[in-house]
């Protein structure tokens, strides 16, 4: 399901099936879609932060055009515990391997990977300085 | 020969593309076909423009043709090159027949009595369009070839497209050789620029696709009014926002092409308005700033920021006005009553 913010749109509420994994895209060529995203996640429930939220920031090959500090994506993903993932998707190669990342994280959080749950990603996201 | 015609003629040539050389030479008629088979249109540029003069020393050329040359390839490369647009007005309602004779007749003479030097040069086109170029000269100075006007003028309409050269210092004499010659009695600059000769045209004959208030009704829900991703997994969540955008922003732009403009550009004659304890600008003057956007086709930009989700829809009035009012520089000064919102002077 695509949706250009949060929350979404109540009319459709019956039509959606369970959501397993939220990935908040931010356009690092845009300091809106920073802000988007940010307001957006006032609207996630909590229980959504333990795996099933992770960020994609897209557009790092222009490096150029950046309107966003990688520093304050990587504090966003320390503050609600979520991996943050780069990528370029005007790269076709970079577009797949991405999409095949995120493809894998949805199965685990959808729970069709045994022995694997959403929850690994939180013990994963610990950083080596903080023992 | 004359050797500055000479020389014109062989940087006019050379200005033109090389795959363009030959069918700009045809347009030009003044060689002949023979004479055009014998030219290697293969070899470099600079070749090919010295043998194009050699052939025109043959014919005897002088700066007329030479002239006639560089309308052709004005008229073909206009983009290169800023046009204005003047409105003219008549006095009464005489509805007067134009007669193309009588209208050359009377612009070469009142710029000729104005000053002697200078190089007049007219081509009509198909769409009643004339092409007039004129290379200024002073009373002491022949007439410098490489700065001249440009003036396209529909003669059904009262509007006429300048080039001006850079001597600016002409402008006035040019405008009223127009006037003189058209029967008007009055010429105004408007406040529309752009590279676009076409989209100018556009935008004063009202030829493009323009949008009317009409009631429609709204569309059903499955109204494909955007092409839908071709996976029917994806499910887009916003979609009526979509087309709400969408269908505002058809209503605003229509649905064809718009006019080729660059920039828009504002000129704030407003009030700062800021925080009272601040305390910036104390004196109560206007806060006087330039706005300026440019964009290689800034009214496809526009008409893209809604849906691209880069700003809201509906698009301020101050930018969707453009085409409507034809112009695309604005002086925005105070409302005085009751409304502290600006507005647009004419």
């Amino acid at each position: 399901h695509l949706a250009t913010s949060l929350p979404l749109p109540s009319e459709r509420d019956h039509l959606r099936p369970r959501i397993d994994l939220i990935v908040f895209m931010i356009d690092i060529k845009s300091k809106y879609s920073l802000k988007n995203v940010e307001a957006s996640l006032a609207h996630v429930d909590a229980s959504f932060f333990l795996g099933k939220v992770c960020f994609l920031v897209t557009g790092v090959g222009r490096v150029n055009a950046c309107s966003i500090e990688t520093n304050a994506v990587c504090k966003l993903g320390e503050a609600y515990c979520s991996p943050v993932l780069f990528c370029e998707l005007e790269l076709e190669g970079i577009r797949v391997v991405t999409a095949q990342r995120l493809l894998r994280m949805l199965q685990i959080c959808a729970g069709h990977i045994p022995g694997v749950s959403a929850l690994s990603f939180v013990s994963l996201m610990r950083n080596s300085d903080d023992d | 020969m004359d050797e500055t015609v000479a020389e014109y003629i062989r940087r006019t040539v050379l200005k033109i593309p090389r795959d363009e050389i030959k069918t700009m030479l045809q347009k030009w008629g003044f060689l002949s076909e023979a004479q055009l088979q014998t030219l290697n249109f293969r070899q470099i540029k600079d070749n090919i423009s010295q043998e194009v003069v050699q052939l025109c020393e043959e014919n005897s050329a002088d700066i007329k043709q030479a002239a006639v040359l560089d309308i052709i390839y004005n008229h073909i490369y206009h983009n290169k090159r800023m046009w204005s647009v003047y409105q003219m007005k008549k006095s009464g309602e005489e509805l007067e027949y134009f007669d193309i004779t009588d209208f050359k007749k009377k612009f070469k003479g009142r710029l000729r009595s104005a000053l002697k030097n200078v190089t007049i040069t007219f081509k009509e086109y198909e769409d009643n369009a004339i092409w007039i170029r004129v290379a200024w000269g002073t009373p002491y100075k022949k007439p410098n070839q490489y700065k001249p006007s440009y003036v396209v003028y529909h003669s059904q309409t009262p509007y006429v497209f300048i080039s001006s050269s850079v001597l600016k210092s002409n402008l006035p004499l040019l405008c009223q050789a127009l006037i003189v010659a058209s029967n008007y009695h009055d010429i105004r600059e408007m406040e529309l620029r752009s590279h676009s000769l076409n989209s100018l045209k556009d935008i004063v004959f009202k030829r493009y696709s323009q949008n009317f208030q009409t009631y429609s009704p709204k569309p059903l829900q499955g109204g494909n009014s955007e092409p839908e991703s071709a996976d029917i997994r994806i499910v887009q969540e916003n979609r009526s926002e979509k087309e709400r955008i969408h269908r505002l922003n058809e209503e605003v732009f229509g649905g064809g092409p718009q006019p080729k403009l660059e920039f828009a550009q504002y000129k704030l004659e407003t009030m700062f308005k800021s925080d009272p304890k601040m305390g910036v600008l104390d004196k109560k003057e206007p806060f006087r700033c330039l706005v300026k956007f440019s964009s290689p086709h800034l009214l496809e930009s526009l008409k893209s920021l809604a849906p691209a989700g880069m700003a809201d829809a509906p698009l301020s009035p101050l930018l969707t006005c453009i085409p409507h009012k034809a112009r695309n520089y604005f002086k925005i000064r105070e409302k005085k009553g009751l409304f502290p919102e600006s507005f647009v002077s004419p």
